[in-house]
């Protein structure tokens, strides 16, 4: 696999660097390189919040994201931060309620339903990042499904396995609503 | 070897320090070093240690040396703001000669300064914060697997010498995650204790062939003093001038004398350098990047950096210097340890620097440009 730098950016309280989190645990289980970081303001709630984690076969160096293979924004405020210099095969991931600014136009926008999905599907708004954790693996293939729901059963409070467990699986079915989503994760890896 | 686990450095830093033996943590919280409290408040009760948080940064050092006199190894954890305040305590461990591990996980400053960005300025207060000639010994961790190792090391370090150890990490490791992988066995060094409590001992004797003090632990039998004025063997203030001259020398000796068993260097393609970046802590995963990048160019380039930041390699980096065309510093602040470098290696090559103070990260790109200027 080649490097993956993943970059996850939303509002303080979404859930993104849990997120992140996630992503690195299962990485560890599949027995891959990983490294996470975040930075945030002093806001506990409310405040822009990045997350990173970057995925890889080889040791990782620079523990920061500097090329995104992969953007997901939840907030179009952090959309709009995070949106610029992003390279070419950079696909965008988007919730379905933001608009994509123009100069996105040329990238892989791909929008789906993550935080009505998590509040009405699922039930729960706040497991709009498990939605998305799953959303994401479906999208890039990073890990084994079974190796990301063993990431998401270790970082998840005790009492809420089926509900988080509901979340994951609704972000993973989230793969057959993508057009080309082939191309895109093949894309990713050039 | 263990398995493989996800961890965040400052929590590798507690699970290190339970591994050395920490059994008491008492400190205030404060970004980015908050993690190690909260790390410490879960698992000390779990292994039958103590956690406390106390009024201010002043009064946990305090608790620390406490805790640490009674026989229990310690540890304080704080940020810039913080180690300012521990410096006046940090002298009378010195001076008393108290094991003691205390963290600083640096974070922009000066004053309470960015409180969420990494920075490496604390560097030099490590060195000369507290007032008065005094041993230091500092050690800084590059990834969370080192977090975790030398946070051993550190500890170790405090009870063979009997002097407080700084664990200087940064921002950029200290909430940084990463796979590491837990080894099942760990040495452990514990301090020199009295075989039995003994009314006639002095408490700071040494003799023939000891390298410290042995230390018996306060409510074992023993009375004695502890103070931060000079003593004699007595344990008792003294204002001979003799006592004065015998005591800082040994303090002073103690850590420059075993040179060879304290510094810790990691020298990466050094054999056939001609540029070489030093650095050391969160910055290593930078210069990793940029170093990588010069040699794919064609440049002959390694890296220098001190895992024992104080004592500074100067033996190893003199040498190096002998050797180089030129060397670069990059260091998240405005160039503290770029002067020491500077005395070290004389007009022997070239210097640059790379320093940043604005908050953010220095890229590979950045300590490349400067690898490549004439």
């Amino acid at each position: 696999m080649a490097k993956m730098e993943l970059r996850l950016a939303g509002s303080g309280g979404q859930g993104v660097i849990l997120a992140t989190v996630i992503l690195a645990e299962a990485a560890v289980i599949a027995g891959k390189q990983t490294a996470q970081s975040q930075s945030y303001g002093p806001e506990a709630r409310g405040g822009s919040c990045k997350a990173e984690v970057i995925i890889s076969d080889e040791a990782i160096g620079f523990t920061k994201v500097q090329h995104p293979t992969f953007l997901m924004a939840l907030t179009q405020k952090a959309l709009e931060t995070y949106c610029h210099n992003l390279p070419e095969e950079c696909i965008v991931l988007i919730d379905d309620t933001l608009t994509a600014p123009e100069e996105l136009k040329g990238h892989n926008v791909i929008k789906l339903p993550i935080l009505s999905t998590a509040a009405e599907k699922v039930g729960k708004a706040f497991t709009a990042n498990i939605v998305a954790v799953g959303a994401i693996n479906g999208l890039l293939h990073l890990v084994d499904h079974a190796d990301l729901e063993k990431a998401v059963m270790l970082h998840i409070p005790k009492g809420t396995e089926a509900l988080n467990l509901a979340a994951l699986q609704a972000g993973i079915a989230m793969e057959g609503d993508v057009k080309k989503p082939a191309k895109a994760a093949k894309k990713a890896k050039v | 070897m263990g398995k493989t686990v996800l961890m965040q450095g400052n929590e590798a830093c507690v699970e290190g320090a339970l591994a050395a033996g920490m059994r008491l943590y008492a400190g205030y919280p404060i970004t980015p070093s908050t993690e190690i409290a909260e790390f410490s408040a879960v698992r000390l009760p779990q292994v039958g240690g103590k956690f406390i948080q106390m009024e201010d940064e002043i009064a946990s050092i305090a608790c620390a040396i406490g805790g640490s006199v009674a026989g229990v190894k310690s540890m304080t954890a704080t940020s810039g703001p913080g180690f300012s305040l521990k410096q006046e305590n940090l002298g009378y461990a010195c001076l008393a000669e108290i094991p003691l591990v205390v963290v600083d996980v640096q974070r922009a400053g000066p004053s309470t300064g960015l409180p969420t960005s990494p920075s490496q300025g604390d560097i030099m207060m490590a060195r000369w914060g507290t007032h008065g000639d005094h041993p230091v010994i500092a050690i800084a961790p590059s990834s969370v697997s080192e977090a975790y190792n030398l946070a051993i090391r550190c500890f170790n370090l405090a009870e063979k010498y009997r002097t407080p150890v700084l664990f200087m990490m940064d921002e950029i490791i200290g909430h940084l995650r990463e796979g590491i992988e837990i080894p099942d066995h760990v040495e452990v060094i514990d301090r020199p204790t009295v075989d039995y409590p003994d009314a006639k001992r002095m408490p700071y004797q040494i003799k023939e062939g000891q390298l410290v003090p042995k230390m018996a632990a306060f409510g074992e039998g023993q009375r004695y003093n502890i103070t931060g004025l000079i003593h004699d063997e007595s344990g008792f203030p003294t204002n001979s001038t003799e006592e004065a001259e015998k005591l800082v020398t040994r303090l002073m000796h103690k850590i420059s004398d075993n040179y060879d068993d304290i510094v810790q260097v990691d020298q990466v393609n050094m054999e056939d350098a001609e540029v070489a970046i030093v650095c050391y802590g969160g910055t290593m995963r930078a210069a990793i990047t940029a170093m990588e990048k010069a040699r794919a160019k064609g440049i002959k380039c390694g890296i220098f950096r001190p895992i024992t930041i104080w004592p500074f390699p100067e033996r190893e980096l003199l040498a190096a210097s002998e050797k180089l065309k030129k060397v670069v510093v990059a260091e998240h602040n405005y160039g503290q340890i770029v002067l020491e470098v500077e005395r070290i290696i004389k007009n022997n090559c070239k210097l640059g620097f790379v320093g940043k103070v604005n908050g953010t990260v220095i890229t590979p790109e950045e300590i490349l440009a400067k690898v490549e200027e004439d």
